[in-house]
C-alpha cells in the first residue's frame, strides 16, 4: 500500500486535485482510500458525489468510543473510501489534535489493515505546515509519499518551500520522501518553466503541469471529478496522466528548501522579466 | 560525632560549578551568591529554570489556584482542563479554615474539575465548562465562582473570561477567570501576579458596606498553614485590631469585598501579594507596611509597628502589656530548648519569603542558619525594594497582565497626611519598603536561588546541617543522606509556627528533630562497615 499526502497552500486546489487524482487511479483499478484532514471536511465531496460525510470526529462525539468503520468509511465513485477527519468550527479547539485522533482512530479501527487491500491511502491535508497535528500525517510514516500542490505565485511557492522544511524535519526521523510538485496552473507567465526549475532546486521534479479549465468548475457545481462528469474531455486526459504518473512515479527524495533570496530570484528571473 | 567540614563558600561554589557544562554553570553563577555582611550583592532571579535541572519550583497555576486563591473558603476554585491539575492540587498545601457556623459557605475540601477530555480539546471546552459551572451552581449555590485555566485551555483558546462574564449574568453571582496556564511564567511567582490582579478586578470594594472598629488592617500573604492565621487572630484579637480580612489565610471573598475599609495594609509574603497592596493604596490610599509574624521577637516588633502607625496611647499600651504577657511564656518555653538547639545549623529553601521569615525562629534558637534561598522570589526579595527599578523586565514578565490603576474618584482617601508619615518615617516606620533576606544574612551565608538537586545534595553532603528545611520534593532525598528535613509548605503535621504560641510549637518541633539520632541510622551497619569480599573457587 502507497501511502500519499497531499499538501500545499490554502486554496491552492489540493481537494480537488486529490479527488480527480483519486478518479484516475480508481479508473485505472487501483483501490484507494481518501482521507481528508481538513476540519471543513470537503475532500471527499466529490467522490462521493456530494454526499454529506459524517466525520470521524462528529461520529466519536456522538456515539462515544463505540464506533464502527461503517460508520465513518463511506464508498465514492468506483469503490474508493472516503473519510473525513473533520473538526471544530474555526476559532475553537485545537484541529490538529482532532487529526491525530481521527487517525489513530483509523489504524484502531482496522482501517489499513491487509484484508482492505488498498492500493493507496491518499491524505488531504489543510493549507500548510501550521503545527504538530497537521503534520501528523508524514509522522511516524502515516504518509511515505508527498506531493505538493503549487501554482506559480509566489505565495504558492513559498508555502511549498515551508512544506519542504517540515518533510525535511520529519525524513530524518523517518521514512517520508518528497515524490513531486503537482502545478495547478493559475496562468502566470513562464508557469511552467518556473515551477520545473523551483522543483529541480529543491532535488525533486515538477510531476505533471494541471492546465486551468472551466470543466474542472463545471464538474466541481455537478459534484463530481472531471473523469466522471465528463470523461472524454481533455481535462479529464490531464488527470489521467498525473494519475498514471504518480503511480509509475520513483523519485523520492528528502527535498532541499530554498532561502528566501534564493526563492525571491527564481520568481525574478521567471516570473517578472518579460 | 560528626566532624562539622567548614568549606570555604566560595570553595564550595567553585566546585559545584565545576560540574557543570560551561553555559550552565555561567549561568548557575549568577544565582549563586556568598552573602556580604554590609554591603548586598547582586543575585540571579526570575529566570527561567535551566532546562535538565531538577528545580524546586511549581507552576502558574499552582502559584495563582493553589497559593492565593486556595485557602479562600466561600469561593468554588472550579479548575478548567483535565483532572489531574485539579486532583493534585487538592487540599494539599494544608491550609486550614474556620467557617463562624456549620452552615457557612466552604468549598475547601472539594476539587472541582471540568475533567477536559481530548474530544474537549479538539472542539474547545468552552462548552463543557459552562455546564460544569451551571452544575456547581446548582448543587452548592455559591455566590462566588473562579475559573482557573490549565496549559491546553492556553493552547486551544478557550476564552474563559468570555464565559464568566456570560455565566455571571447567566446565574446572578461574582464569577471571574484566571489566565493562570501553567506554562505562563517561570514559576509559580506569574500565577500570584495574575491572581493578585484578578482579585483587585473583580473582588476589592465591592462591598462598601462600613466596617466597626477602631484600628481596621488588612493582612496581606498570609496563608493559614496548619492554623498560623488562627494565632495571628487571636493576638489581634486579644489587643482590640480589626482584621477586615487576610489574603487569604482562613478568609472568605466577603471579607475581600469590604477590604477597602481598612486603614493599614501588612505584607507577610512580600511576594506572593505585593501587587494587591500597590494597587490598593494607589486605588484606596492605604498605606502598606512589612510585617513578620513568624518568631516571636518578629511578632512583637510587627505589633509594635501597628501601634507605632495608628499613634494611640491605649493601643501601644496594650501592644506591650500582651507582648509581655505572652513573651514570658515563649521564654520560659525556650529556656530548656535553647540549650539544646544552641549553635545547631539550618538550611532554608522556600517559598518567596519562608525562606527569610523562619530564619527569625532559627535565631531565637540560636541556631545559624548556613545557606538560604527562594524558589521563586525576584531580586527586591533578596536584595530589597530599592532594586526595583534596575530590574530588568524580560519577556516572561511581560506575558502578565500590567493593570494600570488609578485613585477612585469616590473612594481615595488618604489614611495620613504627608506631614504625619513624614513623622512616622522619621520614628523609623518604614512604608512601602522591604529589606529583603540579604541584608538580614550573615556574612559567608550562602544564598542560592533555585537550588538544583545537586546543589541542594552538595550542600547536605559537605555541610551538614543540623535540619533542612524544604518541601516535599526535597523530603526524602535529603532524609536519606541522613539529615532531618522540616517542610515548610505543609509543616508536615505541625503547626501552626506564627505569632506567639506558634513559635513555642516550633522550638519544641525543632528540638526533637535536631536532638534525635534516627537519622544517623539511616544507614545500615554493612553500609559502613568495610566488607570483605571473596570469590568461591570450586
Amino acid at each position: 500500500m502507497r501511502k500519499v499526502a497531499i499538501y500545499g497552500k490554502g486554496g491552492i486546489g489540493k481537494s480537488t486535485t486529490t479527488q480527480n487524482t483519486v478518479a484516475g487511479l480508481a479508473e485505472m483499478g487501483k483501490k484507494v482510500m481518501v482521507v481528508g484532514c481538513d476540519p471543513k471536511a470537503d475532500s471527499t465531496r466529490l467522490l462521493l458525489g456530494g454526499l454529506a460525510q459524517k466525520t470521524v470526529l462528529d461520529t466519536l462525539r456522538e456515539e462515544g468510543e463505540d464506533v464502527e468503520l461503517e460508520d465513518v468509511l463511506k464508498p465514492g465513485y468506483r469503490n474508493t473510501s472516503c473519510v473525513e477527519s473533520g473538526g471544530p468550527e474555526p476559532g475553537v479547539g485545537c484541529a490538529g489534535r482532532g487529526i491525530i485522533t481521527s487517525i489513530n482512530l483509523l489504524e484502531q479501527l482496522g482501517a489499513y489493515e491487509e484484508d482492505k487491500s488498498l492500493d493507496y491511502v491518499f491524505y488531504d491535508v489543510l493549507g500548510d505546515v501550521v503545527c504538530g497535528g497537521f503534520a501528523m500525517p508524514i509522522r511516524d510514516g502515516k504518509a511515505e509519499e508527498i506531493y505538493i500542490v503549487v501554482s506559480g505565485e509566489m505565495m504558492a511557492m513559498y508555502a511549498a518551500n515551508n512544506i519542504c522544511k517540515g518533510i525535511v524535519k520529519f525524513a530524518q526521523a523517518g521514512t517520508v520522501r518528497l515524490g513531486g510538485l503537482i502545478c495547478n496552473s493559475r496562468k502566470v507567465d513562464n508557469e511552467a518553466q518556473m515551477i520545473e526549475e523551483f522543483a529541480k532546486r529543491l532535488g525533486t521534479q515538477m510531476i505533471h503541469f494541471v492546465p486551468r479549465d472551466n470543466m474542472v468548475q463545471r464538474a466541481e457545481i455537478n459534484r463530481k471529478t472531471v473523469i466522471d462528469y465528463d470523461p472524454v474531455h481533455p481535462q479529464a486526459d490531464e488527470y489521467r496522466a498525473l494519475a498514471k504518473k504518480i503511480d509509475e512515479n520513483k523519485l523520492f527524495v528528502v527535498p532541499k528548501p530554498l532561502s528566501i533570496p534564493e526563492l525571491e530570484q527564481l520568481l525574478i528571473e521567471y516570473g517578472l522579466f518579460n | 560525632m560528626k566532624t562539622k567540614v567548614t568549606m570555604d563558600p566560595e570553595r564550595w561554589k567553585a566546585e559545584v560549578l565545576t560540574k557543570y557544562p560551561s553555559k550552565v554553570a555561567k549561568k548557575r553563577a549568577k544565582s549563586i551568591v556568598v552573602n556580604e555582611g554590609d554591603e548586598v550583592k547582586q543575585i540571579q532571579a526570575n529566570i527561567r529554570t535551566i532546562p535538565g535541572i531538577i528545580t524546586q519550583r511549581g507552576c502558574t497555576y499552582a502559584g495563582c489556584k493553589g497559593v492565593v486563591l486556595g485557602p479562600t473558603r466561600d469561593i468554588i476554585n472550579l479548575v478548567h482542563g483535565p483532572i489531574g491539575c485539579s486532583f493534585y492540587a487538592w487540599l494539599t498545601r494544608r491550609n486550614q479554615t474556620l467557617p463562624p457556623t456549620p452552615d457557612s459557605p466552604n468549598f475547601m475540601m472539594y476539587a472541582f474539575s471540568t475533567d477536559m477530555q481530548d474530544s474537549n480539546i479538539v472542539f474547545g471546552g468552552e462548552i463543557k465548562l459552562k455546564q460544569a459551572i451551571r452544575e456547581a451552581f446548582e448543587i452548592f449555590k455559591p455566590k462566588n465562582i473562579g475559573i482557573f485555566s490549565t496549559c491546553p485551555v492556553g493552547l486551544i483558546g478557550d476564552d474563559v473570561h468570555a464565559v464568566a462574564r456570560e455565566m455571571k449574568a447567566e446565574l446572578g453571582i461574582n464569577i471571574f477567570g484566571f489566565s493562570c496556564e501553567g506554562y505562563k511564567g517561570v514559576s509559580q511567582s506569574a500565577g500570584h501576579h495574575i491572581a493578585n490582579n484578578g482579585v483587585f478586578k473583580h473582588v476589592v470594594g465591592l462591598n462598601d458596606t462600613p466596617v466597626e472598629g477602631k484600628f481596621k488592617v488588612n493582612l496581606l500573604g498570609e496563608y493559614n498553614i496548619g492554623g498560623d492565621a488562627f494565632e495571628i487572630e487571636r493576638i489581634f484579637e486579644k489587643i482590640g485590631i480589626t482584621l477586615i480580612s487576610t489574603f487569604s489565610g482562613n478568609s472568605t471573598i466577603d471579607s475581600f469585598e469590604q477590604s477597602h475599609h481598612a486603614d493599614l495594609n501588612m505584607i507577610m509574603c512580600h511576594r506572593s501579594i505585593n501587587y494587591l497592596a500597590e494597587m490598593m493604596e494607589t486605588k484606596f490610599g492605604i498605606p502598606w507596611i512589612k510585617v513578620n509574624f513568624i518568631g516571636a521577637d518578629a511578632t512583637a516588633k510587627s505589633l509594635r509597628k501597628i501601634a507605632q502607625y495608628f499613634g494611640d496611647a491605649g493601643l501601644a499600651a496594650k501592644v506591650e502589656e500582651v507582648i509581655a504577657e505572652e513573651m514570658a511564656l515563649v521564654a520560659k518555653e525556650l529556656e530548656p530548648i535553647k540549650a539544646r538547639t544552641q549553635d545547631k545549623t539550618a538550611m532554608l529553601f522556600v517559598g518567596g519569603s519562608r525562606a527569610h521569615h523562619y530564619q527569625e525562629l532559627f535565631n531565637e534558637l540560636g541556631m545559624k542558619t548556613l545557606s538560604a534561598g527562594y524558589e521563586f522570589g525576584h531580586r527586591d526579595d533578596y536584595e530589597g525594594r530599592r532594586v526595583i527599578p534596575t530590574i530588568q523586565i524580560d519577556a516572561d514578565s511581560r506575558n502578565i497582565e500590567e493593570i494600570h490603576v488609578e485613585a477612585d474618584p469616590t473612594r481615595y482617601r488618604p489614611r495620613k497626611t504627608e506631614a504625619e508619615i513624614k513623622a512616622l518615617v522619621a520614628q523609623g516606620l518604614q512604608f512601602s519598603e522591604y529589606e529583603g533576606m540579604m541584608t538580614e544574612m550573615g556574612k559567608g551565608a550562602l544564598v542560592i536561588d533555585d537550588i538544583s538537586h545537586y546543589e541542594m545534595e552538595k550542600l547536605v553532603e559537605i555541610y551538614q546541617p543540623d535540619v533542612f528545611c524544604a518541601g516535599i520534593k526535597e523530603k526524602y532525598c535529603v532524609q536519606k543522606m541522613g539529615i532531618p528535613l522540616k517542610q515548610l509548605h505543609s509543616y508536615d503535621y505541625g503547626g501552626p509556627y506564627a505569632g506567639f504560641e506558634g513559635a513555642v510549637n516550633f522550638y519544641k518541633d525543632i528540638d526533637m528533630i535536631v536532638s534525635t539520632s534516627i537519622w544517623k541510622m539511616v544507614k545500615a551497619p554493612w553500609q559502613k562497615e568495610s566488607v570483605i569480599e571473596a570469590e568461591y573457587a570450586l
